[in-house]
């Protein structure tokens, strides 16, 4: 059978939409992972996303690597779905939004045009992060290293010493397998205990790396901890049933 | 050989194992050098698909050029040659480089390959056989248009094994349009003398453990001098290695070779069956190709030998004389296998082939060959195309399609035009392409080559120590190296066999995995796969053929033979032509058993669209498990009831259409697509190699390629890598030819019967279903099975 080039059949977004029955808790302060892998925060009005890592493409295409030109518009596709459906007044960025400032600056102008609206749309705050220390200029809302949304204090990189406090971070990626009848499903999932929560990657390009990875260490208390992962729906496991 | 080479005209030598082919394709080139002494480069290319055996094939043949004094030298050049040495071969060639497929694209793609090439008078491809039925020949087959270009006097001698269809070997050697090279035919050997195990124990009816005939194979190996134990995968052989040594009463030598296991330890067994230290070796197909290893007497392969020619292969490694018949044995490790050891046994009497033929055209290759070509110099795209279309294997590459592979290696080949400014080629003021950057030149050399491995991880044996009362584990010698997917399944304690040992997984460190050894002989992981061969189409129907002739079952063990009695009693035994479909109730589910004898691969992707279609019927399918011989699906509603009030007919069911929308809408969806995409990403340079220690300075990127997929398709579905990864799909992972080819066979031949039980033909399949993890996609479901399991273990009381 030839070769006979079709888009696909279903829709290429990821699937988004609320969890109905998963809510997380932190310091008394409800959050609702979506299944696309942004959070909800009901009593801000909230919307929280993590590494998007904009202009991955040609971060790559700079180093030779000619990966396909389209990772902005999907994430910025998948973020207007999700925000369609969710319908916040805030939207929060957890850093690393775009993966270098070269990239920041040379931004195709359609997709430019279309982050802008987003941010206009919205009270938009960007909270930097290592691969963007600065805000990007002319893309609307107002750029912090951390913020408070009541108990919970929002940053890019998790603190080593979290202290009394309770935290939202990005950073690392996180993702986890589940093994059942020998089949190893991998997903991106938000990983949190009663103290910390730490947000899959956003960008259609960002992969995942396993909670099981020496970057976790310590950040968790390992038998209070739980994964949710993200998918058709979000599926909740205890962190040791997970890789 | 002689003759040929000797009058400069190109020629495939087909001969067996132990004709002596290599000293052949060497005797013309030791001739011309004799006589005509010095020459200001190399003279010829020896090219073998085994590094390994650079060094062994050089040292045989320094003897006798040293007995004879001739004034010749000779040098190997492969991966691990040092680049001082390289330098130094450039600066001053030897008469015979030997060397390998990836090593000849590197040559040509050197600047300087037309000073070093100039001379060339000579390229022999070793072991061809085993070459152009892959990606690494279709490679090959491009950088020999360079060595023409540079070289157009040059002749080449192609060195195979006996293969099924001679000519497409001799058209491969020659430019397309050209004549096909002539053929010499070595003499045939002795018949093999092959037997199978009848074995006076019970054949298990399914699985791959040959554990019920150890005691057999012992006493039938004790008698050899040095025999070698072929089995298909890595995990038989530990599993066979460890029965052995508890059989073991006389202590003999027994070892232990496979790809995994750590290279050092290889050379070591493969030195010590040289010095007639061993008595036997559990070998994979790592012992398949290249030079002997002492004189093995007796071959015994375990498990079905999947295909005719591959039997003969493997059969040649015993007695490398002529003159007198190798002995081998087969042992099957279950009833069907008794059926396909026959017919392989009587296939290889005859000395029948299987078809393999050359791969054709494979768009990432061709896109690394153009990138190559920019790294030796500026070229014409109509020179290039012209050049390229005269390698037999794209011969019918159309212009578009070369345009786009070159628009894909100058900047991506998007339709979105944005990555001009970072083209890795660049057009001239003369219309010629030239790299942009010489570090796109060193990218190239990093990547070269076709050959993809499963990421890799090594294993170390750790040593234990207690340090305020933890244990702190300290990682030291390696074992070999295993699939980084199977270490990550297991979790800290597991057991598993590898290396010939019991080891307890410890957990994984920043080199790798740590293991300690482990007290108690059985496994807790049942092992990895890996190494596993389709059933040929051959042996298939010639065991279809002897399914449906009792007449030939006199042949077949007690045990057999009485199982296909009963078949015949209780359902039906199907005519060679036939396809029999059997349904029947079991267990508060219903069953529908096929038998198409196609091979796993063909039909998985049957069992994956039988599904789909069963579904819309609203038969409400469950599952499904593949084996070699036959299909099994089961499902809640009555399939038999359904039949026979013709609500469901299995013609329809089977029609060959369900190779249309049904099949591409599964397909651009599946996991196997993403990693036929994978693989041709990392081919035509669209990611890059991990190169282990990079990873650690940053300048390794790692990049998500299920994530490029999918944004890929759904931007831009023509994409010349879709269209690579969707061809390789096509022909390896799913076998879409051959599961055609059965639809067409069995169309209104399909023979069905509605039991009340499960028949005896079916008993096999069914007790793969929990043994093979369930082939699907549903992984949300999986997801959701996984937590319900949990909860369950939560609520339950006692």
């Amino acid at each position: 059978m030839p070769f006979s080039p079709k888009p696909p059949t279903t829709s290429w977004k990821r699937p988004c939409g609320l969890s109905r029955e998963h809510r997380i808790s932190l310091g008394g302060l409800a959050l609702i992972p979506d299944r696309s892998g942004a959070l909800s925060v009901p009593d801000f009005s909230a919307l929280l996303v993590a590494d998007l890592h904009l202009e991955t493409g040609a971060a790559l295409a700079r180093r030779g690597l000619h990966v396909p030109p389209y990772d902005s518009r999907s994430s910025l596709t998948q973020l207007e779905a999700v925000l369609a459906m969710t319908r916040p007044e805030r939207l929060i960025f957890l850093g690393d939004s775009f993966h270098d400032a070269a990239g920041a600056a040379a931004m195709d102008p359609a997709d430019r045009q279309r982050l802008a609206a987003i941010t206009a749309r919205h009270d938009t705050i960007w909270v930097t992060g290592n691969h963007d220390p600065h805000a990007p200029d002319d893309l609307g809302g107002r750029g912090v290293d951390a913020l408070a949304l009541g108990p919970v204090t929002l940053r890019h990189i998790p603190s080593p010493r979290l202290g009394d406090g309770h935290e939202i971070a990005g950073h690392l990626h996180p993702g986890a397998t589940v093994v059942q009848r020998n089949v190893a499903v991998k997903r991106k999932c938000f990983i949190a205990d009663a103290r910390r929560l730490i947000m899959p990657a956003f960008g259609s390009y960002t992969g995942a790396l396993s909670v099981s990875s020496s970057a976790f260490k310590g950040l968790f208390e390992e038998a209070d901890a739980r994964v949710w992962l993200t998918g058709a729906e979000i599926h909740v496991f205890p962190r040791q049933r997970v890789a | 050989m002689l003759r040929h080479g000797l009058s400069g005209e190109s020629a495939l030598l087909i001969s067996p194992t132990g004709g002596g082919k290599t000293l052949a394709g060497f005797l013309a080139t030791l001739v011309e050098l004799r006589e005509t002494h010095k020459t200001p480069g190399i003279h010829t290319l020896y090219v073998s698909p085994l590094k390994a055996l650079a060094v062994d094939i050089a040292r045989n043949l320094e003897a006798p050029i040293a007995e004879m004094n001739l004034p010749i030298t000779v040098e190997t050049r492969t991966g691990d040659t040092p680049h001082d040495r390289r330098q130094r071969q450039r600066r001053k060639p030897p008469d015979i480089l030997i060397t390998t497929p990836e090593q000849v694209s590197l040559l040509v793609a050197d600047p300087e390959a037309g000073k070093l090439l100039a001379h060339l008078s000579c390229v022999i491809l070793d072991e061809l056989h085993a070459l152009v039925p892959n990606k690494r020949g279709a490679l090959l087959s491009l950088a020999l248009t360079r060595v023409r270009a540079h070289a157009p006097q040059v002749r080449l001698a192609g060195l195979s094994a006996t293969v099924a269809d001679e000519g497409a070997l001799a058209a491969w050697l020659a430019p397309a349009g050209a004549a096909p090279v002539a053929l010499v035919k070595g003499q045939a050997g002795a018949a093999p003398d092959i037997q199978i195990l009848k074995s006076q124990e019970r054949v298990p009816w399914a699985g791959h453990s040959a554990r019920y005939a150890v005691p057999e194979i012992y006493a039938a190996l004790k008698p050899a001098g040095l025999a070698i134990i072929f089995v298909n995968t890595r995990s038989q052989a530990e599993r066979l290695f460890q029965d052995l040594w508890e059989a073991n009463e006389d202590h003999l030598a027994i070892a232990l070779h496979h790809g995994s296991l750590d290279m050092a330890q290889r050379r070591k067994v493969e030195a010590a069956m040289a010095a007639g230290k061993l008595r036997a070796v559990v070998a994979t197909s790592t012992l398949d190709l290249g030079i002997d290893w002492g004189t093995v007497d007796l071959v015994i392969q375990v498990g079905a030998p999947k295909g005719s020619s591959r039997l003969l292969q493997r059969i040649g490694r015993a007695n490398h004389r002529l003159d007198e018949p190798s002995r081998a044995l087969l042992v099957p490790s279950n009833r069907f296998e008794v059926l396909e050891c026959e017919a392989a046994a009587l296939a290889a009497a005859e000395n029948a082939q299987d078809t393999d033929y050359p791969v054709i055209m494979k768009l990432d290759v061709l896109a690394q060959h153009i990138l190559g070509r920019a790294v030796a110099g500026p070229f014409h795209a109509d020179d290039l195309y012209t050049e390229v279309t005269s390698a037999f294997t794209y011969r019918r590459l159309e212009r578009e399609l070369f345009d786009q592979a070159l628009d894909y290696v100058a900047t991506g080949g998007y339709a979105l035009k944005s990555y001009e400014r970072y083209a890795k080629l660049k057009r001239m003021g003369d219309g010629r392409w030239r790299l942009a950057h010489p570090r796109i030149g060193q990218q190239y050399r990093l990547n070269v080559g076709t050959i993809v491995e499963s990421p890799m991880l090594k294993v170390r044996l750790a040593s234990v120590k207690s340090r305020a009362s933890r244990r702190v584990l300290t990682g030291g010698r390696v074992l070999g190296e295993l699939e980084e997917y199977f270490l990550s399944q297991l979790s800290h304690g597991d057991t598993f066999l590898f290396s010939g040992e019991v080891l307890r997984f410890e957990g994984l460190d920043e080199f790798g995995a740590l293991v300690t050894r482990a007290a108690g002989r059985d496994p807790m992981v049942p092992s990895y796969q890996g190494g596993r061969f389709p059933l040929s189409t051959h042996l298939a129907a010639r065991v279809r053929a002897m399914l449906a002739d009792p007449g030939q079952w006199q042949h077949l063990p007690p045990q057999v033979r009485d199982w296909l009695s009963v078949q015949k009693w209780k359902s039906v035994v199907p005519g060679a032509d036939q396809m029999l479909v059997e349904t029947f109730p079991r267990a508060g589910k219903h069953y529908l058993v096929c038998y198409p004898f196609e091979g796993r691969l063909a039909q998985q992707t049957l069992g994956m669209l039988l599904t789909r279609r069963l579904e819309r019927r609203g038969a409400r399918p469950l599952g499904f498990v593949a084996s070699e011989y036959a299909l099994v699906i089961w499902t809640v509603a009555d399939l038999s009831s359904l039949i026979a009030r013709g609500r469901l007919s299995l013609a329809e069911l089977f029609d060959e259409d369900m190779l249309g929308d049904d099949l591409e809408a599964w397909l651009a969806e599946s996991a196997l697509m993403k990693r036929t995409f994978r693989d041709a990403a990392l081919i035509a340079g669209l990611i890059e190699r991990r190169h282990p220690g990079r990873e650690k300075t940053g300048r390794q990127v790692t990049v998500n390629t299920d994530l490029i997929y999918d944004a890929l398709r759904s931007h831009q579905p023509d994409h010349i890598l879709l269209r690579a990864a969707w061809d390789d799909a096509a022909s390896g992972l799913i076998d879409i030819h051959r599961l055609g080819d059965l639809l067409r066979r069995i169309r209104g031949q399909i023979v069905h019967r509605a039991l009340d039980q499960v028949s005896p033909l079916a008993v096999p399949v069914l007790l793969e279903i929990g043994r093979e993890s369930i082939y699907g996609e549903a992984h949300d479901a999986l997801l959701a099975e996984a937590a319900d399991d949990l909860m369950e273990e939560a609520m339950r009381l006692v």
